[in-house]
């Protein structure tokens, strides 16, 4: 069952310099079960994406075109107040990047869970603060601890208070901005494992935002790599890590270091991600790429269906 | 690779921060206490040699890169560049050591002053060192970190540059009094993933070019890995393996290691995902616990690993640990 189909989202900033193309005709579906992994450069339209999702994006940022549909409701046309009762939190919901930092420190972490709940749920202070014990031992802390300042929890504690915050409301989607970015390798595997075992547990479907290939190949099923505002190459994450089409995802992935297997030797991607207002012409990529062709410099490459569930958008590869 | 000349020697190093307390604390506890960040290290670091240093956060890296430079006073033990003890050398040796040992800092957005240019930013050792002939140096330090062509970067800012850039400048500038020896702070983790790579290539090639000796400070082993000739794990001020990177990945001995490892998830979704071996998070280093530091968190603790603290000794050949059950036999 698809449980989010987003089809040629267009999200565009406006900046005093001109339209910045954050977002430039991204698709993706979830199914139900999925941890889908969305990878790219910094400033390549992942979290723009999400933003639009969850209609979240700063008063310059607007959804210019494409579909949005979480199971079967049209994300862009609801109702704002709808949206905020019945999807926003209780269906749909997000881990912030940096979220535990964020933590209010005047206020108990338990408190501000209870206020969560309680801005979606009409329920009673009591049972929110039984529905908080319970999600703390569902992340693995101790519930006795709710009545504890953010202060009085380490950096690991912090991030597993704010995955219950992410699942106060029993929501279907999870969207996860890199969640472990900044921890420690101890704690990040905590938290992956925890992850891993929630999504099990729940049937959670999630999709993870990260720089990081290695977090995507621990933890979900799906990948999508991005480039530049478009979605270049996504398929099933064995597909994806062991035979990717695209250049630009070679290029990441022959890159990336690891701690088994064989050393790579490193074929740096040269040249920087373009400037989104004014985008290069042609398949966006063409500046960088070594396989570049007269074709790739004038038309933008469509995405094609190279074997089930595998999407690659390159004009080499698609021929 | 590995010469047999060591570069550096580090010697039983300690550095300790005086806790500062109220008032008031101070009246009831005639106790100083101290976090000690760099709690008696030992090792040496070889001609032309990467030498990693690993660990996770408050472990005491950063702290180590600065005392062996000198930035700042260690509270005990020595240091010996080329044989010399560092901690000596008056204001001639002093900037003498300036010249031949150099730093490479973790954030490029940071350590490059917004308000130079970049020939100024460059250029600057040159005057403080009096070194004539500034714009060939320049040229030069700017062309073996790929900057290229360097006039071009002249007359820019900070600002103009995108982070491996301004990477590559502080590159620049460490290379351009022929340093023979660079501690390089975590140069690429606020690096997007794409340019890591290139950095980490380059620094490879000026020591293979050069002869350089690195410190490589890191909390990401699979870099470690990719450059590294010999890596070292600090836990709580202490190091508690030291071995040829390849030994260490493959077979780690010290149970901090080995967790260490296990945690570090691997970008190939066949093989084993990551596994958190061990709980919790580093302790207080105020508090240290008694005899072994990680006994708190060991899987395999026993009652010698309270009570006595274990010394860093030679468990196979060119491999130390410090763990009492690994070198017991």
């Amino acid at each position: 069952m698809v449980l989010l189909d987003v089809e040629n989202l267009r999200t565009y900033f406006e900046t005093r310099g001109g339209f910045v193309k954050a977002v430039d005709g991204v698709s993706l579906q979830i199914e139900k079960g999925d941890a889908l992994g969305l990878a790219g450069e910094s400033g390549c339209g992942k979290t723009t994406t999400v933003l639009s999702i969850m209609r979240l994006l700063p008063f310059n940022g607007r959804v210019l075109g494409g579909k949005i549909l979480f199971d079967g409701v049209d994300m862009i046309k609801i109702d704002e107040e709808k949206l905020r009762q019945e999807i926003r939190w209780k269906r749909m919901s997000m881990i912030f990047q940096g979220a535990m930092n964020a933590l209010n420190p005047v206020f108990r972490v338990g408190d501000q869970i209870i206020q969560a709940i309680r801005v979606h749920e009409g329920i009673t202070k009591e049972s929110a603060s039984k529905r908080v014990e319970e999600l703390f031992s569902l992340v693995g802390i101790d519930p006795d601890r709710t009545r504890d300042y953010p202060h009085e929890f380490s950096g690991g504690m912090k991030q597993r208070a704010i995955i219950a915050m992410s699942l106060a409301c029993n929501p279907d989607l999870v969207i996860a901005d890199e969640p472990v970015t900044a921890l420690d390798v101890i704690v990040q595997a905590q938290i992956l494992e925890l992850m891993r075992d929630l999504r099990e547990k729940l049937g959670l479907s999630m999709i993870m935002i990260t720089h990081d290939l290695s977090v995507i190949a621990d933890i979900c099923n799906k990948a999508a790599i991005m480039y530049a505002g478009k979605i270049v190459e996504q398929g099933d994450i064995v597909t994806i890590f062991k035979h990717p089409e695209h250049p630009y995802s070679q290029g990441l992935l022959t890159n990336y270091p690891s701690i088994k297997g064989e050393k790579k030797k490193f074929a740096p991607i040269s040249g920087r991600p373009p400037n989104l207002i004014s985008p290069p012409p042609g398949c966006r990529f063409h500046p960088r790429c070594p396989y570049a062709d007269e074709i790739c410099r004038r038309e933008d490459p469509e995405t094609v269906e190279m074997k089930r569930g595998h999407y690659v958008a390159c004009h080499m590869k698609n021929r | 690779m590995s010469h047999e000349e060591s570069i550096v020697e580090i010697d039983d190093l300690k550095m300790w921060f005086p806790v500062r307390t109220g008032f008031l604390q101070s009246l009831l506890s005639k106790e100083q206490l101290y976090v000690k960040a760099v709690d008696g290290v030992t090792f040496d670091i070889k001609k032309g040699e990467i030498f990693g240093l690993a660990g996770e956060s408050g472990c005491g890296k950063t702290t180590m890169g600065r005392v062996i430079l000198r930035l700042i006073e260690a509270t005990g033990g020595k240091v010996r560049f080329k044989g010399e003890d560092v901690f000596t050398f008056g204001k001639r040796e002093m900037k003498e050591f300036r010249r031949r040992a150099q730093i490479i800092y973790q954030d490029p957005y940071e350590s490059l002053d917004p308000r130079m240019s970049i020939f100024d930013f460059v250029a600057e050792p040159l005057i403080v060192h009096k070194i004539g002939n500034e714009k060939e140096l320049v040229v030069d330090a700017l062309e073996r970190a790929e900057l290229t062509p360097p006039q071009e970067f002249f007359h820019r800012f900070p600002h103009e540059l995108s982070g491996g850039q301004r990477q590559r400048v502080a590159i620049a500038r460490a290379m351009i009094l022929n340093p023979e020896f660079i501690v390089a702070d975590e140069p690429v983790s606020m690096l997007d993933v794409s340019i890591r790579s290139s950095i980490l290539d380059l620094m490879v090639r000026l020591r293979d070019e050069l002869d350089i000796s690195y410190l490589y400070i890191t909390h990401d082993l699979a870099t470690a890995r990719q450059v590294c000739d010999r890596i070292g794990i600090l836990y709580l001020g202490k190091l508690v393996e030291e071995a040829p990177i390849d030994a260490l990945v493959d077979n780690p001995l010290h149970p901090y290691t080995q967790a260490l490892i296990a945690a570090v998830p691997v970008p190939d979704p066949t093989v084993e995902k990551s596994k958190a071996i061990i709980k919790g998070e580093i302790p207080n280093p105020i508090n240290l616990p008694p005899g072994c530091r990680f006994h708190t968190r060991c899987l395999y603790a026993e009652e010698i690993c309270m009570k006595k603290e274990p010394k860093l000794i030679e468990a196979k050949k060119d491999h130390r640990a410090a763990c009492h059950i690994v070198t017991r036999k």
